[in-house]
């Protein structure tokens, strides 16, 4: 199931601002990658890149070439709706959609398919989806009630819950825990460590200890000043970013220096 | 409650000032606080004239149609009164159902194209056009539907009759002026229009973010997203609405009394009959003698249009907040 990204000189804009430039990069299926920088050098742009949710915004174009295994998603031809089934995403904020019932949230993505699931299926997808996302003890009597009433820990975990049930090869999450509590947040990067065995996983973070818990590799980003382009600095093993970067950028930021 | 630079305060005020050791804490010198006392005893009081107008309208209503259903020599005549208002409390409900059945998809549409497809300019116009649609007077809406529309309509009732005369609500002779129930519905379609659009407009916009990129993470196509996302959170403000869309068309007068000739109740929406309560109270209003059982009846027609009216609101309200755990308000 899982896939590898190939991403190849991407640039990536607002309008005609250039937000993102020329990012080459290689992740490996079945791993964990965090994506580290300071706020504004383009992280999270460029994973929403990766599925193809940056260009939703107004003006927002993607040159160059991304790889899921061989295909290249930005080919002409290819309908971004389809990218999405196969890459999905995990936002800042949870986000259950708000008038469905917490089994409702998790077949969400069944529906769009179209697909007509027997009772008994769609009760086995909600279980399998609530069970990979460590949630299911924790509602299984309640899975009628509305997403939206569960903690915000919780919710997040609907959130990938909605997410895994559709299978995807891609997972992206933008700082998942950003808005969650140390419990909670421990709670997703359990999990985190679980799913990499079925999925390929890019997570943004800010928080640079989570980076180094739960990703195998770390990318870097910077930006050279307001206006101007983020680019990726470096790239490497997550060991090696956070103890012996070669850049010096990002030895900076990864020792507090800035950032 | 305590505020120092307030001259006059109120007697419980004082009480709390006049302690030997009131704390710091308690006496505030911000001028904020005469600000926030001013603004709430100012918003108390649109409130209560809200009501009280109401109060005031209900009991004038109810004291001035009782002669519509209490007569000196006979007694109570209720049963009267209701024969003589049933045909119309059903007429008015008929148009005014017939103008959301033709004015909700279209607003919904609209407003959507505007929200979700338009590019930001072309919505802009389009949403200034809708707004125009309610500044035109009803009295001029009126005239284009009796002169313009009714007689536009006589070949389409004309078709109508012949093909669809086996569903009651085409049998009967089609009018030859056009001057029809239909025809006052799809006047009133048009007057509500805007109504509905630009209160779904607004909510559409305000659909969150977040939902709506959930959606679409998910692998959802535009319209679906709208299913998902936009439609759930707008359902309230969609109902909102059509319920006030609906409250325009129920005591919409002006443009029905031009438009309609009105008759006896029947079922045919093609031929001549049919009115509707407010109509009915403008055509017979100048022709009724101050207190007359006739003005009182027209009065008490007046009342249960009131009571409609009220009971629509209401019923929205029910809806609207039946499933309020999963409106996404918590």
């Amino acid at each position: 199931m899982s896939k590898s990204i190939t991403a190849k000189d991407l640039n990536v804009y607002y309008g005609d601002f250039l937000a993102v430039e020329g990012v080459n990069i290689e992740i490996a299926a079945r791993s964990v990658t965090a994506f580290i920088g300071p706020s504004g050098c383009g992280k999270t742009t460029f994973l929403r890149s990766l599925n193809r949710m940056h260009e939703v915004l107004p003006g927002a174009r993607v040159e160059g070439e991304l790889l899921l295994d061989d295909d290249n998603i930005y080919a002409p031809g290819v309908d971004p709706v389809t990218v999405r089934t196969m890459v999905g995403m995990v936002f800042q904020r949870p986000n259950p959609f708000p008038t469905m019932s917490i089994r409702e949230n998790v077949l969400a993505g069944y529906k769009l398919n179209g697909a007509r699931l027997s009772r008994s299926r769609a009760d086995e997808i909600v279980e399998e989806a609530l069970r990979g996302a460590n949630l299911w003890n924790e509602v299984k009597d309640r899975l009628d009630n509305p997403g939206s009433g569960l903690s915000g820990g919780q919710q997040q975990r609907l959130c990938i819950a909605r997410t895994v049930a559709v299978k995807p090869d891609v997972i992206l999450m933008d700082e998942p825990c950003s808005a969650l509590d140390p419990i909670s947040t421990l709670a997703i990067e359990d999990l985190i460590g679980e799913l990499k065995q079925d999925y390929t996983i890019v997570i943004v973070t800010h928080n640079m200890q989570q980076a180094a818990r739960v990703s195998e590799k770390t990318a870097f980003f910077n930006i050279a000043g307001t206006g101007k382009p983020g680019k990726m600095i470096e790239y490497d093993d997550t060991h090696v970013i956070f103890n012996n970067p070669s850049n010096e950028q990002t030895e900076r930021y990864v020792s507090g220096k800035f950032g | 409650m305590t505020s120092s630079d307030e001259p006059q305060s109120s007697p419980t005020a004082v009480s709390t000032a006049t302690r030997p050791q009131a704390s710091s804490l308690r006496t505030s010198d911000s001028p904020g606080v005469f600000g926030d006392r001013v603004f709430s005893t100012l918003a108390l009081l649109a409130g209560v004239t809200i009501l009280v107008t109401l109060a005031f309208v209900a009991l004038f209503l109810t004291a001035n149609s009782t002669g519509a259903i209490h007569r000196e020599e006979e007694g109570w005549i209720v049963g009267q009164f209701v024969e003589y208002a049933y045909p119309l409390v059903v007429g008015t409900l008929i148009a005014a159902l017939i103008a959301l059945v033709l004015a909700t998809p279209v607003a919904v549409g609209v407003a959507l194209y505007i929200s979700h497809f338009a590019p930001p300019r072309l919505s802009k116009s389009i949403g200034y056009v809708i707004d125009l649609l309610a500044a035109i007077p009803s009295v001029v809406y009126g005239a284009w539907g009796m002169s313009f529309l009714g007689p536009a309509l006589v070949p389409v009732y004309a078709w109508l009759h012949q093909y669809l005369s086996f569903i009651p609500l085409f049998s009967g002779s089609p009018s030859q002026t056009g001057r029809t129930i239909l025809t006052a519905g799809v006047v009133l379609a048009v007057m509500v229009l805007p109504i509905i659009t630009s209160v779904c407009r607004e909510i559409f916009i305000q659909t969150p973010k977040l939902h709506e990129e959930a959606a679409l993470a998910l692998g959802a196509t535009r319209w679906e997203m709208i299913r998902m996302a936009v439609f759930p959170f707008a359902r309230a403000g969609i109902i909102s609405g059509v319920m006030l869309g609906l409250g325009r068309a129920l005591g919409e007068t002006m443009a029905v009394t031009l438009v309609l000739s009105p008759g006896l109740l029947t079922a045919s929406l093609i031929s001549a009959g049919n009115s509707t309560i407010p109509a009915e109270i403008a055509l017979g209003f100048p022709e009724a003698p101050p207190g007359s059982e006739r003005q009182a009846q027209l009065i008490a027609i007046g009342l249960v249009l009131f009571i409609i009216t009220l009971i629509v609101n209401m019923t929205a309200r029910w809806i609207v907040s039946r499933h309020k755990e999963f409106s996404g308000a918590n």
